[in-house]
């Protein structure tokens, strides 16, 4: 049984942004995520407010100038299976079709899927880690197998979970945010929260807020995009590695675009390192070469997870050969 | 085993409440369900039902909530951090569906809502209101069992059998959205229960073959 909470499902924003000043308060979406943390005491909510009801925040349809509004609420299937989506913006579509599996992708949202919390066992577990308030990370000596090589600063090691963050970091997409001040608008790219900066906060957010829209912007001539993740057992799994690219081709030639990682670090992982080795050069052997050294460029692996350091250069390298070769 | 054992037949065709789920247990539970909807169904809410969706539940307080499942409307006293399961099998007496993992991750809990697949464990009771909820018990034809049922009987498509309702409701759902499944689309749509016995290769041969009899219409024939 879950802990006892007050629970209100308004069918508006404005309704719903004055229910989260409740002590306590916390968004409920699709819950897929909300529920398992509540389970596991991770985290204690007075209230939920549920936004499933508000229909606004419903659907994907084009902006005016030709990208796409995901209303926060679309489901991960949803995502998965849109036209314009799968169309124009094909890593998007793969990361959507990569997550969990699809009872949870028909309920879990895409707003909720950049919102989650992290999947690290100690902070789900019984141990009151730094993430929770506590003084000391686990991890950084414990059973470190599936965490971070990338951005922790010695201080959290947990990778963050989501397959969609990478794919619309690298596409460049925004966040819409309703809150008790008003909206604004943050980059998918600065939307999560890296430990140095507050180990307690996984986003952005501002209590009160709640992502109502995530809005892609339309494609750049001669983008390719792919997304790429690799699980520890074929079914189902969050990443051990996984890469977002969004390249921009003229002809042969990469003259723009974004490498994410997932499965690297704290946040959705952007590789300047890998971007600067290939943009302005045909994805030939040797580039590609260069781009894959430079993928584990300044990584840090603890004791138990050094296998991702070859692990992303096989991937980098794969994943370069294979958009080398796509159509747009 | 099969669904038309005469023997099994002790009251006349069509006038039972098997497909809605009855059984016994769910016969008692049902009376104590209806004494609370009495209760609650008097002065105690008197605005209209949509305004009633809208009021915050305190903390450990019991709300009326009317759920429509296999058809049927059941309205019943919850409290807001009851889960679809719990009151699918503990309030409504409908126990086809399974607790398994309890956190989303095993699918013995499956149930479509409003034809689509998910877990019962990890949706809230009170968020399932105003949908239309298909369990296991929902998928009988009559007396007969549904195809996918018939398939998964066929092909010997279990071992100990708990996970069997949930891999039939999660190919139901699968065959609704999709009938003509590829081999791929098969092992993907059934992706998200696990049977801890490993009957995969046979729960793969019996949704291939469900939806085949679907196809053909033939629900319990096959």
């Amino acid at each position: 049984m879950l802990p006892k909470f007050a629970y209100v499902r308004p069918d508006n924003l404005k309704e719903a942004v004055e229910k989260l000043s409740a002590e306590g308060a916390m968004v409920h979406a699709g819950g897929t995520d909300l529920l398992g943390c509540l389970r596991d005491d991770v985290l204690d909510a007075g209230t939920l407010v549920s936004i499933s009801a508000i229909k606004d925040l419903r659907g994907i349809r084009k902006t005016e100038n030709g990208g796409l509004r995901i209303g926060a609420l679309t489901t991960i299937t949803e995502v998965s299976r849109h036209r314009l989506v799968n169309q124009k913006y094909k890593g998007l579509a793969q990361g959507a079709s990569e997550v969990a599996s699809p009872q949870l992708r028909n309920q879990g949202t895409i707003g909720g899927n950049l919102c989650q919390k992290p999947r690290c066992w100690y902070y789900r577990g019984e141990f009151h880690c730094l993430r929770k308030g506590g003084t000391e990370c686990f991890a950084a000596e414990g059973e470190n197998t599936f965490h971070c090589i990338f951005g922790s600063d010695s201080i959290c090691f947990i990778v963050h979970p989501s397959d969609t963050a990478p794919n619309l970091a690298a596409l460049d997409a925004e966040v819409n945010i309703t809150g008790p001040k008003g909206k604004r608008t943050v980059k998918v790219e600065d939307f999560h929260v890296l430990p140095a900066d507050d180990v307690m906060r996984d986003t952005v957010l501002a209590p009160g807020e709640i992502v109502t829209e995530i809005i892609v912007p339309p494609v750049k001539h001669g983008l390719r995009s792919s997304y790429r993740k690799i699980k520890a057992r074929r079914s189902w799994d969050f990443a051990l590695a996984g890469v977002a690219l969004a390249l921009v081709f003229d002809g042969d030639k990469v003259t723009d675009g974004r490498v994410v990682f997932s499965g690297a670090a704290p946040v959705p992982w952007r590789s300047r390192e890998v971007e600067s080795a290939i943009i302005g050069n045909i994805l030939d052997g040797k580039t590609i070469r260069t781009a894959a050294e430079a993928s584990v460029k300044g990584a840090e692996p603890l004791a138990k997870n050094e296998y991702k350091i070859g692990m992303f250069q096989g991937m980098m390298t794969e994943e370069l050969e294979k958009i080398a070769r796509a159509e747009e | 085993m099969k669904s038309k054992d005469p023997a099994k037949h002790t009251h006349a065709r069509g006038s039972c409440e098997c497909r809605k789920g009855i059984t016994r247990r769910g016969f008692m539970t049902r009376l104590g369900v209806g004494a609370a909807g009495v209760a609650a169904s008097g002065a105690l809410f008197p605005q209209t039902a949509a305004a009633k969706e809208m009021e915050m539940i305190k903390a450990g307080d019991m709300a009326k909530i009317t759920l429509r499942v296999n058809g049927r409307e059941h309205t019943l006293l919850a409290e807001p951090r009851w889960t679809l399961l719990y009151v699918i099998r503990e309030k409504l007496g409908l126990t086809g569906s399974k607790i398994g993992c309890e956190r989303g991750e095993c699918g013995a809990c499956t149930v479509l809502i409003d034809n689509i697949p998910r877990y019962a464990c990890m949706t809230l009771a009170v968020e399932a209101r105003g949908a239309e909820i298909t369990t296991v018990e929902g998928l009988m034809e009559g007396e007969d069992l549904g195809p996918v049922q018939q398939a998964f009987l066929e092909e010997d498509a279990f071992q100990c059998g708990y996970c069997t309702p949930g891999q039939v409701v999660a190919a139901e759902g699968h065959l609704r959205a999709d009938p003509d499944p590829t081999d791929d689309e098969v092992l993907r749509g059934m992706s998200g229960n696990l049977c801890r016995c490993g009957a995969y290769p046979h729960i793969f041969k019996a949704v291939r073959s469900a939806a085949e009899k679907r196809r053909r219409g033939k629900g319990g024939e096959g």
